[in-house]
Order: structure tokens, then sequence, then C-alpha cells
């Protein structure tokens, strides 16, 4: 199990064949983040679009992965078709312990498929087959026949699949792991798509001796105590990050109808967390190894016949897919969020992305930029049935416009006007209108995700203008959250996994000079993935800032506009300052 | 002496946890099948979870067809596994009609020891080791 090398199995899709690679690095690069861009320096080409058949597209888990609760989550590298450069994605469900279970500490695809495939591997297998029938599934039904084709396993397999959006080349499609956890964000879903695969089964079939002695044994009951019988993960646990909806409300942070508004007080009483735990929350959930659980299920049901016939769905639901599907479009009905989210799922758009679209495409047709001839469907915040047929039709590329929405929202504003109120920080907003540093973070952010920092939360935390000081917090946060990402970690452990924490884990592994570089390893995976991502074209002075955020008002009052700039101009400077090595990043 | 029973599946979230503390606790391996609890969706994850143990039969039908008295029959119900008798013949897998006997591809049988350590480490308290005279019909298999 515990290996210096990294053990990374090579898929090539144009030829068929597989090669099993044993690459060094562990010290310096540890797994997860790091080991995604060491890998990708070796199979991937910054200089060639990321469509070509040729770069690769990772799955990286970690040292810790499946060896101490909340070490469950899996880290994908691919060149986004949402701006042809290096990206990251993460994913929580089973897909981590699958990996770890196949004896793999990466799995590299590249080439093409001749036809739609599925690609199934396990400790002891390799299997493509093809699926062209299964050409446009939803990823619901994609789920269902994939468990039927690669029998076997059952719960301790991963599946992780595409709908129609990854198909048509969305630059929002995302993949759907095991039904209720995604890597949503910049485009994994076409990338998966472009190389015609249309769902992975990853079976965790093997299993490893631990070390002898008791030190492992005493480590893991101590963080498992911290992570289930104190309060630390009890925000995750009970409502769940939903719970942030009327917190946030409250603040005049959260985004309403295409953040025109960042607070509704009457309209939030129909959508905050507690009123979907006590409407509509079905049960919880959990990724493989972590015993918080926090995914929430609900229900949707469907009258189809007047009979009294209905049928019913299942739909996690968290915090993001809430505000960008439900305040950001003005819905206010527990029910009727999830039923647009519902179809997003189906069509495997990231629903964020999704809904932070249709927001932008509503207020462009209020102001008659368009018109129904290119949404086809009426759009008014608030008409939940207008956006369920509208997310349909962007996750299907109904026609150019939808085609063009699907590359990003700021891409359909050049087109069709609207660029100052489309709500775009590098990609479609996470839902957090907090003010200056988070607008600064998300829009140059490696990922572009509020998890990238906690801008969002020092500016909850800070009323100062000190633009130095909260650039440095940026800066000094990143390398933190790069090794949590590196074992790889649910952020969501952060304040359970402090360094120190990380280093008596990986020692009671016997990763003890893993442990011993972890501060240096840090900055390293930072910088090593920034140098990718300028390498594949990111300039911080290109990223385009709408006006509406500058119209924002929170529970500090107006946004600070000249502040605004100064913090992106600052960020963006060390960030600079940083892939050059230069000592004032 | 007390016999693991699961009276509270329906409230699993499918963490695995009690399967990696037997295999970690009592196994001294990493995973989530060679141990004497196995959790396994019963078809696909919206359909909830069922765990694969020893029901502890009174009456154990691997013990019967055991050829060399690896598998003995446990005081209370479940078996006593001795594994230096074991020649992994597999004939007691295949005896356990709830598949409660794992043989990995070494050979290795793994069978619940009725330890109750794994009912520690469920979230939801959906393990617990109860005396076989308090276990009614039906709650042995949740």
């Amino acid at each position: 199990m515990n290996r210096s090398h990294f053990r990374v199995l090579e898929v090539n899709l144009s030829t068929g064949h597989s090669r099993v690679h044993e690459i060094d690095g562990r010290i310096t690069a540890i797994g997860g983040s790091g080991l995604a861009a060491l890998l990708f320096d070796r199979f991937g080409r910054v200089d060639l679009p990321w469509n070509t058949e040729e770069q690769p597209f990772i799955l990286a888990i970690g040292p810790l992965t499946g060896a101490f609760p909340l070490m469950s989550k899996t880290v994908a590298a691919f060149k986004s078709p949402y701006h042809d450069q290096y990206t990251e994605s993460h994913a929580g469900g089973r897909s981590a312990l699958a990996l770890k279970f196949t004896d793999l500490d990466a799995l590299v695809i590249t080439g093409r498929a001749k036809t739609l495939s599925s690609l199934e591997i396990g400790s002891r297998s390799i299997v493509i087959k093809d699926v062209s029938f299964m050409q446009g599934m939803d990823a619901y039904a994609s789920g269902k026949l994939l468990r039927r084709i690669c029998r076997g396993g059952s719960g301790h397999r991963s599946i992780l699949r595409i709908g129609p959006s990854g198909e048509i080349g969305s630059a929002m499609a995302c993949i759907n792991a095991d039904t209720y956890r995604h890597f949503g964000r910049l485009g994994g879903g076409t990338v998966l798509g472009s190389k015609n695969i249309k769902g992975i089964i990853i079976q965790g079939d093997g299993s490893f001796a631990l070390p002898e002695g008791q030190e492992y044994k005493k480590i893991f009951a101590r963080v498992y105590e911290q992570v289930t019988g104190t309060r630390m993960m009890q925000k995750y646990h009970s409502l769940g990050t939903p719970a942030n909806m009327q917190s946030l409300d409250d603040l005049k942070s959260l985004p309403w109808r295409n953040l025109q508004q960042s607070t509704d007080p009457e309209g939030i009483k129909g959508i905050n967390g507690q009123r979907f735990a006590d409407d509509a929350l079905l049960r919880n959930g959990a990724c493989s190894g972590c015993p918080v659980g926090c995914i929430h299920i609900g229900y949707v049901r469907e009258k189809f016949s007047e009979d009294n016939r209905y049928l019913y769905r299942q739909v996690a639901y968290d915090y993001e897919p809430l505000f960008s599907c439900g305040s950001m479009l003005g819905i206010t009905d527990t029910f009727e969020v999830l039923n647009v989210m519902d179809v997003m799922e189906k069509v495997s758009l990231d629903s964020i992305s999704g809904g932070v679209a249709l927001a932008w495409a509503t207020e462009a047709m209020e102001r008659g930029l368009i018109s129904e001839k290119e949404t086809l469907v009426a759009l008014a915040f608030g008409d939940a049935e207008g956006y369920r047929k509208a997310a349909h039709l962007l996750g299907t590329g109904a026609n150019e416009f939808y085609r063009l929405l699907g590359q990003g929202t700021l891409k359909a504003a050049q087109e069709y006007g609207g660029e100052e109120f489309a709500c775009v920080l590098g990609q479609e907003m996470a839902g957090y209108a907090t003010g200056e540093l988070f607008f600064a973070a998300q829009s140059l952010g490696f990922r572009h995700s509020h998890l990238d920092t906690g801008g969002y939360s020092y500016d909850q935390k800070h009323n100062e203008k000190d633009v130095d000081k909260a650039a440095t917090f940026l800066m000094n946060d990143e390398p933190g959250r790069c090794l949590l990402t590196s074992m790889v970690s649910c952020l969501f452990a952060r304040s359970v996994y402090t360094p120190e924490v990380l280093a008596e884990c990986l020692t009671s592994l016997g990763y003890g000079e893993v442990a011993d570089q972890l501060s240096s390893a840090g900055e390293n995976i930072r910088q090593h993935r920034w140098q990718l991502r300028f390498a594949t074209g990111f300039a911080p002075d290109d990223i385009v800032l709408p006006k509406r955020y500058y119209k924002v008002k929170t529970w500090k009052g107006p946004v600070d506009g000249k502040y605004l700039d100064s913090l992106r101009g600052e960020y963006g400077r060390r960030l600079s300052a940083l892939v050059k090595n230069q000592p004032d990043a | 002496m007390k016999i693991l029973t699961a009276p509270h599946m329906e409230r699993c979230i499918g963490c695995h946890s009690c399967a990696l503390a037997c295999a970690r606790l009592v196994h001294k391996r990493l995973s989530w099948e060679t141990a004497g609890i196995r959790i396994h969706s019963t078809g696909g994850l919206s359909s909830g979870f069922a765990a694969k143990r020893c029901l502890a039969c009174l009456d154990a039908p691997c013990v019967a067809v055991c050829p060399t008295g690896a598998m003995g029959q446990r005081k209370g119900g479940g078996v006593i596994y001795k594994e230096k008798l074991c020649i992994h013949c597999g004939e007691c897998v295949a005896a356990c009609p709830v598949e409660g006997i794992l043989q990995d591809r070494d050979g290795d049988i793994f069978v619940c020891v009725q330890c109750g350590q794994c009912v520690e480490y469920c979230p939801h308290d959906c393990l617990e080791m109860r005396d076989p005279e308090t276990v009614g019909p039906g709650e042995v298999i949740a």
C-alpha cells in the first residue's frame, strides 16, 4: 500500500493499449493535486487545444485516501473546454476508495475511442466496451445501464458517467459521480465526451495489509472521534451546506435574480436550509470512507396521469445548486428548485454554471437583448417550469443560442449583449456575494472555485480595506489547501486536518519522509499548478469583471470599486510573480 | 454471548466505516471487502444499503460442510473460525445462503467473529450487539 513512487495506469483509447507506470516524486508531489500536475507535465501538452486526441484526462488520489476519515475525494485534472487552460475538478462519492482498491494512485486516459465506449478498470482488469447505444442517454439512465453492463462489485465500485451535455461539447458539462456527487465545474464531462467515453467504472476489488503496531489505529480513532463526536463537522452533518442560504441572505450576500439583489427576506423563507430539511429531505448519504454523511437527498414527485399516478426521483442538494437554481433564478419553493436541479442532473450540466447562465438569459430577455426566438421558451424569474425546459435545451444544445451559452455566459453575452450583467468570475459565479475579496479571489482563483481560498470568509471577518493584508491572506491560504487536496481530503475537514495532524497520519502509514517535507511540498504544489495554468494561457489581466459586481450591496454597504480593482491587481501581480519565482509573490 | 445485529440498516448512509473498521481492527487490512461485514448497495445508491455478514445461525450450515473443523459452532450463534485448520476449500462460502462469508483472491476466509468493534464506528447506530434471546424474528435480517 505504501510506496515511495506512484503507480499510474495509462489507458490509451486510440490504441486500446494500457500501461502501468511507476513514477517517482512522492515527497514533492504527494498525490492528488500534486500528482495530477506531475502527470499533466508528463502526458499533457500545454501548447495543444484541450480536445486534441493525446491530451490526458487524469484521476488522482493521495497517500491518505481511504486510510482516514474524509480522505474521500478524487482530483480530476484536464485542459478545460471552458478556457482551454489546465484545471482541476474534485468529487466525492466512491471513486477515491475504488481507485485506491485497484491499487492505483492515478488513472490517465489518453487518446480517443473509435465509438462511444465505457471503460472498466479493476485491480486485475481493464475492459473497454462499445456503448454506442447509449448516445444521448441521460446521467440517471446511464448509471442504471452501466450497472447492468458491468456486473459485480455492487457497493464497491464507482460509476462515473456523462449525460448529453458532455456529448454535445458544452463547456458546462459535468461528470456525474455515483449519482449524487459530481466533478462539476469547467467542463470535465465534455473532456470525456471528446474521448468518446460515456462512463468509467472503477471496481475497487483489492485490499492492503496495514502497518504493524498500534500507532495508525490510535490516530485513526482520534480523528474519527473528532469528526463524529465533536461539533467540528456539525454544520455539514445537520442541515448541510444549505444552511448557508439563510445566513448569506441575512448578510445580504446571497445572489438573487441574477445578482440584482443580495437579499430577499421573504423569498428565503421558502428555500432556506431548514425548509429543505423539513419539507424535502428524504435521507442522507455519504462518500465512501466519510462518517459525516453530508449528502442530503431530497425528492421530487411528478403526477404523470390524471388518475393520481405519480413517479418520484431523488435529487441531492447542496448550497451551491440551491443558490444557482433557486435564489439566482428567483425561485422560492423547495420542490420547484429541486425540479430544476433534477433536469440539470439528467442532462449532466454543472448546475452552478447552468443556473447562473439561465439567470443571465432571463435578464437579457427582460431587457430585450434576446427573445423566445433564441430561448425557445419564455424565461421569467420565479418561473420554474420555464427553467426546467431551458435547462434541458441548454444541456442538449438545442439551437445556436444554447450551444453558445453552454460555452460560457460571457461568450453568449459578447454575441447578444449584456456583458455588464453576466455573473461570471472566471467562470459562472459561486454563491457568495460577500464582497470585494471574494470577487477578486474567485475571478483569479486557480479553479475559479470558492474553495480555492477563503476569500468569502475573509470578507465576513474583516472590515478594513487593506490590499496588502488581504492579498497576503489569499496567497498564504492556498498552500495548505493544496496539501489537503493532495492527500486527498474533503475540504470540509480542513479544521481537523491541520498540518500537524496530516504529518501524524502520514507517519503512521510509513510516509515519514513526506511528513517531514509538508510545508515545502504545499508551496511546490501550489506553484506547479499555477505554472501549468499560466503556461496554458492564463493571464490575470485578461479576466474581465462585469459591472454588476461593482453594484452589489452587502451588509457592509456598496462594494468599493477602487478597493476591488486594487485587490484584483495586487492578487494578479502576486500570482504572476509566483510563477516567475519572484520573491515578492 | 452477544451477536452482531443490524436492526437499523434503513439509516445506513453507505460510508463503509463499519467494514473499514473490521478490516482495520480485526484483520489488519485496509479494505472495504476483506472484512466480516461488508456494505453493498441494493440496486444503486437510490435504493439503500445492505450489510452482508454472518447472521449468527445456531445451527450454521457453514459449520456442517467444513471438512476440517476450521468452522466451529459458536455458543449463542455464529461461528468460531480457526484459520490454522482451514484448507481454503471455500465450501463454507458456498454453504452460506446469505453470502455472509467472503473468500478473497488469495483464498483467505473472512467471517464475522461477533466482536462488535464495527458497532462503535457506525455513525447512525445501524448496528447493535445483542443477546440472542432478545432478538426477535426478522430483527437480524434487517
